[in-house]
């Protein structure tokens, strides 16, 4: 049971950072950006490979520098040339797999075993004992949580939030809207990079269609913590994608070993759970005015009589 | 200080929906005007502030301002020197953004000097308060509220406030009363006419309200149909009635207006 839990807060923390990109991306910037999915698998992939060739630090930076230029195409996609931004996402994502499949060595999958990972080097110092993935996943975590709280509270951040919030208004305060969206899925997607690389050391592995429903996952995660925490401020923005990512994946585990439900079924359960949270406040609003009309007839009935 | 010259725009050109809404326009500012313009719809009014503010460029013609070329200069870049006002209350402000966080980005304008990654400093939120408590509307002890609780009137008076924070060249105000109740319309007229005259900026306002258009500033231009029908200085100005005017705007234009709110 230990053991479960620890893997479950393990992998809690290091998805978390896919939530997090898309709390920049679809909650801050208000764009639904579908890089993720492709975006996931390349970071994995640089990663896996620079680790390979013996690098397993510079490839985190490797990776977050891949993820920044796809976010970079998808936004230049929507910015200069016009591309609907879910399209710019999903033409990107395509272009990806081609790429990702290159950054493998075109093999759709690769290995790491045997090899040093930043996990075995921080096992390697005996810091941590039993522990050490979960110090190093957390810690990488909320390192880049607290640079993104401190990013977003600096002039530029204040510039991407109110980008996603009245963009009229940001070009009348001499903001190019332009760059704050390009600079914004940069740091997105490297944020997904950086899991997909982190969880590729973790695995030893990466396979090309490892990125499948990252974005919904994601997606779930940011609904969950915000469900649990409520979204008023940034601050609790960044702590409740962590605080849901790893509700997701005990959630997960607990599927994964009780077997209440198939395991083949959550991609379904959880693409159930985003509709259904991003769908609430329309039907609650439609089921209040049902009753106010159901009322309104009651009213008038007892008028009448 | 602002020249417009020979300036058109065609919309939809070479398509069944073309619409010429301006043509051949051209307007002067000294510094220091207060120029209101006013016109029924469709006139050409807020075609001539896009174009000043960059909304979209002009067909043909050039803008100057302050001797400089600004034509084809996009928007955000001359947002440095020009601030805008819209009728919409919703357009001018980020809702989930505090008051504080919304004048440090009106600020920003003024930042070329400072480093992208700086933050509000207790100086500037200290002159935030100052500047929020003359407007009067208690908005100094709400510098955490996100902006989205605030009353359409608020809104508009902390819009006037980040279009000024940083003294433009040019303030350019398109019917920013017109979507607020009388007495809260009033108020932020009061605001604006104090605001302009402190800090002496040059200001080009569009206004509906006749009254006002005619106490307010130094200048009344009239628009129709894409032109500029009459312009009227301080002296020619002084003593006509809204009648008055009224009458001219007829004999310029020969027609009445179909517009009843060109009479309040």
């Amino acid at each position: 049971m230990l053991l479960i839990s620890q893997t479950a807060l393990e992998l809690g923390f290091l998805y978390a950072l896919v939530a997090m990109a898309l709390f920049l991306s679809y909650r801050i910037l208000d764009i639904a950006d579908l890089t993720t999915d492709g975006c996931f698998v390349l970071g994995a992939a640089v990663s896996v490979t620079a680790a390979v060739a013996g690098h397993p630090v510079a490839a985190l930076l490797c990776a977050m520098a891949a993820g920044a230029c796809a976010g970079f195409v998808t936004a230049f996609l929507q910015t200069r040339l016009g591309v609907p931004s879910i399209l710019a996402g999903i033409v990107t994502n395509t272009g990806l797999y081609t790429i990702n499949l290159m950054a493998m060595g075109w093999s759709s999958n690769k290995s790491l075993l045997g090899k040093a990972t930043i996990f075995t080097m921080l096992k390697d110092t005996g810091f941590g004992g039993d522990w050490y993935e979960l110090i190093l996943a957390a810690g990488v975590t909320v390192t880049a949580g607290a640079l993104l709280y401190w990013f977003l509270g600096t002039r530029l951040g204040l510039s991407i939030r109110a980008t996603g919030d009245n963009r009229d208004m940001v070009r009348a305060s001499s903001v190019n809207t332009t760059f704050t969206i390009t600079l914004g899925l940069c740091i997105a997607n490297a944020l997904t990079a950086l899991s997909g690389a982190m969880v590729g050391q973790y695995q030893k592995t990466v396979d090309i269609n490892s990125g499948t429903g990252i974005v919904v996952i994601g997606l779930a995660c940011l609904i969950i913590g915000e469900t649990v925490l409520g979204r008023r401020s940034v601050l609790k923005g960044i702590i409740a994608v962590v605080v849901g990512s790893v509700i997701y994946r005990f959630i997960y585990a607990i599927v994964f070993y009780t077997k209440i439900v198939p395991v083949d079924f959550l991609k379904l359960i959880t693409a159930l759970v985003v509709a259904a949270a991003i769908a609430a406040p329309t039907v609650k609003k439609h089921l209040a005015f049902q009753r106010q009309k159901a009322a309104g007839r009651r009213e008038e009935a007892t008028g009448d009589a | 200080m602002l020249d417009v010259i020979n300036v058109s725009k065609t919309f939809n050109p070479g398509t069944v929906n073309e619409s010429r809404a301006l043509t051949g326009v051209s307007l002067h500012l000294d510094p220091g005007d207060f120029v209101s313009v006013i016109g029924s719809n469709g006139a050409g009014k807020s075609t001539l502030f896009n174009l000043i503010g960059g909304t979209y460029f002009a067909d043909g013609g050039k803008i100057l301002l302050d001797g400089e070329d600004i034509t084809y200069r996009p928007e955000h870049k001359r947002s440095k020197y020009i601030g805008r006002m819209f009728q919409d209350p919703l357009k001018g402000t980020a809702p989930h953004l505090s008051i504080e966080e919304n004048l440090a980005l009106a600020f920003l304008r003024a930042s070329e000097h400072m480093s992208p990654f700086s933050r509000v400093t207790k100086k500037e939120r200290e002159s935030f308060r100052e500047r929020l408590a003359e407007l009067g509307l208690g908005l100094e002890d709400r510098m955490k509220a996100p902006v989205g609780l605030l009353s359409g009137g608020q809104r508009q008076a902390l819009t006037l406030l980040m279009a000024t924070v940083v003294t433009p060249k040019l303030l350019m105000l398109d019917e920013h009363t017109a979507a607020l109740d009388p007495a809260t319309a009033e108020k932020v007229l009061d605001l604006t006419r104090q605001i302009v005259a402190e800090q002496k900026i040059t200001c080009l306002m569009v206004t509906h309200n006749i009254a006002s258009a005619l106490s307010l500033g130094s200048r009344t231009v009239m628009m129709n149909a894409g032109q500029i029908v009459l312009s009227l200085e301080e002296k020619e100005r002084e003593g006509m009635s809204v009648t008055d005017l009224m009458e001219l705007f007829k004999q310029k234009t020969a027609r009445s207006f179909d517009n009843d709110r060109m009479l309040l």
